[in-house]
Parts: structure tokens; C-alpha cells; sequence
């Protein structure tokens, strides 16, 4: 077994070795962004790719765009310092995804257009409804870009050894300005190469430790668990649920509401809805589901074997480097020790590797949150709600643009003092507001013929606002001392995640909102909506094959 | 390619020319097959597998004895049981696939080509 003395993280060497690689990851994606800038014509290309992907290409892509640095090091991490309960995310992220296998990719492809608001505004008054879902789009894809631009400023700077903010601040404004071009020039189309290239890298490089670390075991579970267990000095407990959530009886409900969240979450991410509109057909949307299943599953079940592999090969004590990176930097560093420790050439050629991959990672989730919301607000407010769809496509393009150069300005400036919330949270409360706010909306529009304009609005804001708001009076924001403000104290709301109250208050004000209002408009299209979405007659067609 | 139709600008504009087509296979007795047989799968699926996945979260909770039993070695009832999460998935996605394919994709097929016949598209 390798013994691991604290580390110092990359350097001399191997720090040059790691920005080396970082630059080509940057170098390569910037070459596939200009390489797509030059075939995006018209509003599908930009916003859609041109409907040209295959299943198995939007697959990998899907991939690209969900499997997050916070799923990569996030996750890994959280197993390798509290053990089994870190495993919650990755089945919840992944049991997800039926939902949307289901219920959501199928139906809005053949209904919809370029957004989530397309699909929510096939039968109600364009307006207000463009409005709500344009503004829980923004507000899901903010939360979640923060998460990732956060990961990103100290990921390099753990990894370079750079304590100093003004570096972290200016590798915040570098992702945001590389977000900023791969938007604007490449668009959808620029957006899926970049993600499917990260997908490829993430697979291949968690595969290549995984088999590493299951290596030095022989490749038995049960002796990587033992040796885990061990190692943390925790025991058997290290195996079992109760070392993170659950210790108090507000503790058990705060994790049913985050696995609530967690597996409702997925479906109403608008970066994830717009990748179904990318392939050609229905059909095709439904095998990229299933494709993505398939290596979102085998990604997550390798985070099991990063995380305890972690825990059982790299020190992981209250002052170790992977404690104080709150378990971000659990898989970097195992990467480094079974290439062979610190000092050896393969592992900080490992180390290097694997830095890249998650930067990569970044890249590519930031990439397909600005162009999320960066449609929104062109195709949404301004073509739909603005123009009332009378604007040309030339101007909507132009728009386009400018939405994703201010999106990204808005989030380097909320980034850079957003630096001490911690990534998990950011990432599960745009979960919940996804969960609490949009997807009550998709579900009762496909599948109850009464609902309406106001029972529209009134989920998506209803959602929205209790998800928000029930954050803001919780012990995350206020009343102890791990808090935002933890010198003021007006934390009602025991819960630090809201989706067990926030989810039904959605569904409730979707369904009262509706009941309340006499506007039976939107029942003359219903017929329509459902022969359309369940049949695909009359869709958008694909410029691809299947 | 200048500006084609919009279809999601106009809902609160006069008819569109295909609403009547969408009204006459809204009634066919196809399409009410394909969505009877397109809600019998998925409604009960998702009801399972949220049913399932709700158990596994509370026995986290509230059944620790039961998950903390040991199975084989080190592994204990609690992995067993997240791992399923992941062959349920699995199973859940192919059962729909093959059920899509075998069920739904000839039907809907068929509704698609009458009404581009229909509207001549």
C-alpha cells in the first residue's frame, strides 16, 4: 500500500507540467468553438445546433453538461471524508434522470423549440409565462454557474499552491471570459463538441484511476471498504449512513428534502432541458437518454471507488490537505498517489491529468449554463415578450450574444465575493429551485388538460420564491456559526435544504393558481399539445439522422 | 433560411390552418391507443421507481440496524441497496426502451405520416 505524507501539491515540475495541460484544454476548446462559429446561420443552429445530433452524440453530451466539477470532485470527495453518506448524491443525480427518461425529453422535444418557455407557452398567454420561466432559468443556471466558477478559483489554486485571491479572482474572470467566447461564437453547436470532448476526458480519465486504485486491492470492493475504514480510523461506521446527515431528528428530514430535491431536480434544469431540442427526433432524444443513463451511471458508480479509494490511500485527517479543500481535492490527490506518490514522475504526471479533466469539467458546464440563459433572455424576452415574435432572426442572433457576454460579466462579478459559500449547497439549491419551480410546470402542461396561464406563473414563481426564500431564513444564511451572517440570527426554517416544502408548495400554487382563474383559453390547444408531443406531428425537424 | 413559421409565438393569436387536424387524430382511435399505452408505462414506472427511491432515502434515516447488516466481507446491506438504486435505473430505462420501441414508435409513426399527409407537409 502507498503511504502518503502531507503533500505540497504540484510544484516546481509538475506545476508546469499541470498548466501545460491546462492551456491545451483551453487551447483545444477554443479551436472547436471557432471551428463551429463559422456554421451558425440561422436561430437553430445557434440555439439548437441545427437539430444535427445524433443519440449517441447529445448522449455524450448530456453527460458533458451534467456531470459536473461538483459531481467529479465534489462528490468523490464528500465519500472520502464522511464515508457511505457522500454515495446520496450520486444515486439521486442518477435515479434522476428516469424522470426525465420518462416524462420530460420525448415530449419536449416534439413540443418545443429552443427553450423551456417554448414548450410552457405552446397554450398559454406568451408573455407572463415567457417571463416566469425566463426568470427561474436565469436564476437555476446563476446559482449553478457560481457553484462552478467557486470550484474553479479554488481548484486552481489548491492545485497550483496559490493562496493569494487576487490569483483565484483572475482564474474566476479567465473561466468567465472563455465561457464568454465559447458562447457567443460557437453557440449550441460549439457548446456540444466542447462538452462531448469533456465527457470523453472525464470517462477515460476516472476510468484510468478507478482501475488503478482497484489495482492495489485485487480488485476485491470489500478490501477497498476494509482498508477505508481503516485507514480513517472510523471503522465500520466510515461504511454505514449517519456519518454526515441524519444525527438529529431535523438532520433526517434536511436529507429526505435534499433527496427529494436531488431526483425531482434534474428534470427542470434548463441547461439540460435545451439539449433534447439538439436531435433531430424524438426518438433520438430518447436514445441520448438513454446513452447518457448508461455513463452517468458507470461515472457515479466510479465515484464510489475515487472517494473510498481516497480514504484509503491518502490521508484524509482533520489537517490534511483534502479536509481543509472540504474533500475537493480528494480525487486529484489520489491520482497522484497511485501514479506512484508525490515524488515520482507518474504520479504527478497523474496528478496533472487529472487537474485538467476537472478543469475541462468546468469549462464545459459553464459553457452550457450561459448558453441556457443566454437563450432565454434572447429567445424569451426579447423575441417573445418584447418583439411579441415579430423580431428577425438577425436581431435575435445579435441579442443572443450580448445576453451571454452580460450573463457572464454578472456572474464574475457575483462569483468573486460568492467565494465563501460552499459549492454543495450552490449546486443543491439550484436543485431545489428546479425542482420546486419548473418542473411543476412541465409535468401539469403536459398532462392536465385545465392548466393555465396563471396556474403557470403561479408554480413557477410560487417555486421559485419558497425555494429562495426558505434558504434565506434557514441555519445556512443565519443563526449559527457556520453561517453566512452568523452574527444575526433569523433562521425560522430548520431545513437547510427546502425542496420537502418548497417542491409541493410548486405543485400547490400550480394547481390553486390554475383553480383561482376563470381562463379556460388554454384547454383549445391542449388536443394539440398532446398529439404533437406524444406523436411528434408537426415538430421541429432535425437537419441529422437518428 | 429567413424566418419560418413560429408556432410557440401564436397562442394567443387567431387558430393556426392545422388545428383541425390536430382535433381529428385527437379523436382517432390510434392516438387514444398510443396514449393509453404510452401513460400505462410511464405513470406506474415513475410511481415505482420514486416509491423505491423514497424507501431507500428513509431506511438511511430510520433504519439503520437493517442497513448497517453486513452482506459479504465489509460490504454491508445500506451498499447493497444503493447499488440497486443503480441496476433499478438501469432495468427501468431498458424496460422503457424496449416497451417505446415495440409499443409506441409504430403507432406514433403512423399518426406522424397521416398528418403529413393530411396537411400536405
Amino acid at each position: 500500500m502507498i503511504t502518503t505524507a502531507p503533500l505540497p501539491l504540484a510544484t516546481g515540475g509538475n506545476q508546469w507540467l499541470t498548466i501545460g495541460l491546462f492551456l491545451m484544454v483551453v487551447a483545444l476548446t477554443l479551436y472547436i468553438t471557432f471551428w463551429a462559429s463559422r456554421s451558425n446561420k440561422t436561430t437553430t443552429d445557434y440555439y439548437a445546433g441545427g437539430r444535427s445530433f445524433s443519440g449517441f452524440q447529445n448522449g455524450l453530451a448530456i453527460g458533458g453538461d451534467y456531470m459536473s466539477a461538483a459531481s467529479f470532485l465534489g462528490i468523490s470527495g464528500a465519500i472520502a471524508l464522511y464515508g457511505y453518506d457522500g454515495f446520496l448524491y450520486s444515486i439521486g443525480f442518477l435515479v434522476a434522470w428516469l424522470v426525465a427518461l420518462l416524462l420530460i425529453a420525448e415530449l419536449l422535444r416534439n413540443s418545443g423549440r429552443y427553450t423551456m418557455a417554448d414548450q410552457l407557452a405552446y397554450r398559454m398567454r406568451q408573455a407572463p409565462v415567457r417571463t416566469a420561466a425566463a426568470t427561474s432559468t436565469i436564476v437555476v443556471s446563476i446559482f449553478y454557474l457560481l457553484a462552478q466558477m467557486v470550484g474553479a478559483g479554488s481548484l486552481v489554486g489548491l492545485l497550483l499552491g496559490v493562496t493569494s485571491p487576487v490569483i483565484k479572482n483572475l482564474v474566476i474572470v479567465a473561466v468567465g471570459v472563455l465561457m464568454i467566447i465559447y458562447v457567443t461564437l460557437g453557440g449550441m453547436k460549439g457548446t456540444t463538441w466542447v462538452q462531448i470532448v469533456k465527457a470523453v476526458l472525464l470517462m477515460a480519465g476516472t476510468l484510468l484511476i478507478s482501475i488503478l486504485v482497484l489495482a492495489e486491492f485485487n480488485f476485491s470492493l470489500s478490501d477497498l471498504l476494509g482498508a477505508a475504514a481503516e485507514k480513517t480510523g472510523k471503522g465500520e461506521e466510515f461504511l454505514q449512513p449517519g456519518q454526515l446527515y441524519g444525527k438529529d431528528l431535523v438532520g433526517k428530514f434536511d436529507f429526505l428534502s435534499l433527496g427529494l430535491a436531488l431526483v425531482l431536480g434534474t428534470a427542470g434544469l434548463p441547461h439540460i432541458l435545451i439539449r433534447f431540442y439538439t436531435t433531430p427526433t424524438a426518438h433520438a432524444a430518447r436514445k441520448s437518454v438513454l446513452w447518457a443513463i448508461g455513463l452517468i451511471g458507470a461515472f457515479y458508480l466510479m465515484t464510489l471507488v475515487l472517494g473510498f479509494g481516497a480514504a484509503a490511500l491518502v490521508d484524509t485527517g482533520p489537517e490534511s490537505q483534502i479536509a481543509k479543500s472540504s474533500g475537493n481535492l480528494a480525487s486529484p490527490l489520489l491520482a497522484q498517489a497511485v501514479g506512484g506518490g508525490p515524488d515520482s514522475l507518474g504520479g504527478s504526471v497523474l496528478l496533472a491529468l487529472i487537474s485538467a479533466v476537472a478543469f475541462a469539467t468546468i469549462l464545459a458546464v459553464v459553457a452550457g449554463l450561459t448558453l441556457a440563459s443566454a437563450s432565454s433572455v434572447a429567445h424569451d424576452l426579447y423575441a417573445n415578450v418584447w418583439r411579441k415574435g415579430k423580431a428577425s432572426e438577425a436581431s435575435e442572433l445579435i441579442v443572443v450574444r450580448i445576453a451571454a457576454l452580460v450573463i457572464g460579466a454578472v456572474a464574475i462579478a457575483l462569483a468573486i465575493p460568492a467565494q465563501r459559500l460552499n459549492i454543495a449547497f450552490l449546486v443543491a439549491l439550484a436543485f431545489a429551485v428546479a425542482a420546486s419551480a419548473n418542473l411543476p410546470a412541465l409535468i401539469f402542461n403536459l398532462f392536465w388538460k385545465r392548466f393555465n396561464t396563471a396556474g403557470a406563473c403561479a408554480s413557477i414563481f410560487g417555486g421559485l420564491i419558497a425555494a429562495v426564500g426558505l434558504v434565506i431564513f434557514s441555519p445556512v444564511v443565519s443563526g449559527t456559526p457556520t453561517s453566512l451572517m452568523p452574527d444575526a440570527d433569523f433562521a425560522w426554517f430548520p431545513l437547510r435544504n427546502p425542496g420537502l416544502v418548497s417542491i409541493p408548495i410548486g405543485f400547490l400554487c400550480g394547481f390553486l393558481g390554475t383553480l383561482l382563474s376563470k381562463d379556460t383559453s388554454s384547454q383549445d390547444r391542449y388536443p394539440e399539445l398532446e398529439v404533437r408531443s406524444l406523436t411528434g406531428a408537426g415538430a421541429e425537424k432535425g437537419g441529422g439522422s437518428d | 433560411m429567413t424566418d419560418d413559421v413560429k408556432p410557440d409565438s401564436d397562442s394567443d393569436l387567431p387558430p393556426t390552418p392545422d388545428d383541425q387536424t390536430y382535433l381529428q387524430i385527437h379523436q382517432q382511435q390510434d392516438f387514444i391507443e398510443l396514449r393509453r399505452r404510452y401513460k400505462r408505462f410511464a405513470f406506474p414506472a415513475t410511481a415505482a421507481f420514486m416509491l423505491w427511491y423514497i424507501t431507500y432515502v428513509i431506511c438511511n434515516n430510520w433504519a439503520r440496524d437493517f442497513m448497517n447488516t453486513p452482506v459479504y466481507g465489509n460490504i454491508n446491506v445500506a451498499l447493497v441497496f444503493g447499488l440497486l438504486q443503480f441496476v433499478s435505473t438501469f432495468l427501468i430505462a431498458s424496460l422503457y426502451a424496449r416497451h417505446a420501441a415495440k409499443a409506441l414508435d409504430p403507432l406514433s409513426i403512423k399518426i406522424r405520416e397521416e398528418f403529413e399527409e393530411m396537411t400536405g407537409r
